[in-house]
């Protein structure tokens, strides 16, 4: 069963056309990718579906019920939540303000504190600094606390902005840990990256996104193997070898 | 002794008109803080608070005029943020500084309507207004007042930012919209908090401001607007204790030039500060260097 239907969207900054009508199905407990270059319009997909852009034309369904027009807030109370390129942690808040401001729109204090020891369990890390200031953790604590930070709202679709952007191999590699874990726990997971390698071994299904149009899409697998998307994607061109990003 | 006895006078009266600028000037840098914006219009309605207590008592007790002041200025500083500057949010920042400069204008030019451009004498504040002698220094009970309501109005509201979920909101909308936006924080809700509270200080500081004067003008609130605006250029824009550091360093000196006998020179004391703090130090006492946001 698909939990988010996106169907034709088209999305344009004054006149530049960022999306020109994709349609694609995230279903329900599945890693779903999106993989493209820089500028096909991945960071507009999902700045689209959690409503801080506004859309041109097309629809978009979440666990059968239209949310096209639906403001940020609501699609966070609907179990949206996004963890945006760059991290974004507020650096001027500490640790546990973070997590504390991911479930700013749950009342029931103890259930955050429930979920605040849960995001701990999962991120050592962050309870060891709990008090420090954002700022000060280093990109791969950054990184944790965005996703600990989203995890804070209960997500039921968690959509990540390459999550491993400008992080050492190693923290990639948790990251991505990370991911499998929590689709695992049955959080549906939209996951938008550059390093498609990575996400496309971690992904349920994937598609390919070039200049605001998708153009491929199959199981993780598949496009691993398909040859454009290795030419293009996966830098194992044939004519010109080039080592692969981490 | 006497030494002390001629200059208290001017302390006091420092540390007094030094809690006045402090709750004006939290308004201009909470609003900065959060928008990037100097609000132009703050200081305009800081003097519409005075008509308002003077209007409102002219019908009315003081016990309900007051208050009544207190919340129509509250009310003005929403109404201004939802018509003259939220439809601006995607516009370029210079936009809304003219905006803001437009709203300063229609105010100042509704109370010359107004009031025909005639002077109005202000409400006279029992207890308030009444002397009192310290020292040997006869002063009015708000000089004593000011700076110790002040200190707890400031008290209150740092706890305020803090800790509380809506201050933590505000933290964070001051420094990411988008992300703010993202953990479901409504953040037009956020904005219009912060002029709330500006407003309310600016309505407190108003009755204080001009339980020293007799008679209130259009433009009596000029000046010590634009006082307030340097204290908080002064203590680092966008800082709240450096707002309230820069308003007492400001009352207090311009009060002591008057006491060495520079009364001519103890409003220019206040915008050669602002110069120099411009060329010398742009981020002021507390200000952390300017990041604008993404
Ligand atoms: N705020 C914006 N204003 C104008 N154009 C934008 C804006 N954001 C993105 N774009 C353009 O939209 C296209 C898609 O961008 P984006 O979705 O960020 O791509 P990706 O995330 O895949 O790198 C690019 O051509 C980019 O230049
Ligand atoms: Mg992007």
């Amino acid at each position: 069963m698909s939990l988010l239907t996106v169907s034709n969207l088209q999305v344009s900054y004054g006149g530049i056309e960022a999306l020109k009508g994709i349609s694609f199905d995230v279903e329900k407990g599945q890693i779903v990718t999106l993989i493209g270059a820089n500028g096909a319009g991945k960071s507009t997909t999902l700045r689209a579906i959690s409503g801080l852009v506004p859309i041109k034309t097309g629809a978009i369904n979440f666990d059968g019920r239209d949310i096209t027009s639906l403001d940020t807030s609501r699609l966070v109370s609907e179990g949206i939540v996004m963890v945006p390129e760059g991290r974004r942690v507020f650096a001027n808040l500490t640790v546990l303000e973070n997590l504390k401001i991911g479930a700013y729109l749950r009342k029931d204090p103890q259930e955050v504190a429930r979920t605040i020891d849960y995001v701990y369990e999962r991120f050592p890390r962050l309870k060891e600094r709990h008090w420090q200031l954002a700022g000060t953790l280093s990109g791969g604590e950054q990184q944790m606390l965005a996703v600990g930070r989203a995890l804070m709202a209960r997500p039921r679709l968690l959509m990540m902005d390459e999550p491993s952007l400008g992080l050492a191999p190693l923290v990639v590699r948790d990251i991505f840990a990370i991911i499998k874990m929590l689709a695992q726990e049955g959080i549906t997971i939209l996951l938008i990256e550059q390093n498609a390698n990575a996400a496309l071994r971690a992904a349920d299904s994937a598609y390919v996104l070039e200049t605001g149009r998708i153009t491929l899409s199959g199981t993780g697998t598949e496009l691993l193997n398909n040859q454009s998307v290795r030419d293009a994607y996966l830098g194992q061109k044939r004519e010109r070898k080039r080592p692969a990003q981490a | 002794m006497d030494f002390i006895q001629a200059n208290l006078p001017y302390l006091l009266a420092g540390i007094s008109v030094g809690g006045q600028y402090a709750l004006i000037s939290i308004g201009y840098t909470m609003v900065y803080g959060i928008l990037r914006l100097i609000n132009f219009a703050h200081g305009d309605i800081f003097t519409v608070a005075a008509f308002f207590a003077v209007y409102l008592s002219a019908t009315m007790p003081l016990i309900v005029s007051l208050p009544l002041t207190v919340v129509l200025t509250v009310v003005l500083g929403f109404v201004v943020e939802r018509v003259a500057y939220a439809p601006l949010r995607e516009a370029p920042r210079m936009s809304i500084m003219i905006s803001a400069i437009g709203v300063s204008y229609l105010l100042q030019n509704l109370m010359w309507y107004i009031t025909g451009g005639l002077a109005k004498q202000y409400v006279t504040i029992p207890w308030i207004s009444s002397s009192v002698t310290l020292w040997g220094t006869t002063t009015k009970m708000v000089t004593l007042v000011t700076p110790v309501l002040t200190i707890i109005l400031v008290v209150v509201l740092v706890q305020l930012i803090n800790h509380t979920k809506i201050g933590m909101a505000m933290r964070a909308v001051s420094k990411d919209f988008e992300t703010a936006k993202l953990m479901g924080i409504k953040i037009d809700a956020v904005i219009s908090i912060t002029f709330v509270i500006g407003s309310f200080l600016a309505a407190v500081g108003s009755m204080l401001y001009f339980s020293n004067y007799t008679a209130v003008t259009p433009l009596a609130g000029a000046m010590p607007g634009l006082k307030a605006f340097v204290a908080a250029v002064f203590g680092g824009i966008g800082s709240i204790p450096g707002a309230v550091v820069g308003a007492f360093i400001i009352g207090i000196s311009e009060n002591l030039l008057k006491a060495v006998g520079l009364t001519a020179f103890s409003d220019a004391f206040t915008f050669a500060l602002l110069i120099f703090v411009l060329v010398f130090k742009p981020t002021g006492l507390f200000g952390e260097a300017t990041t604008d946001k993404v």
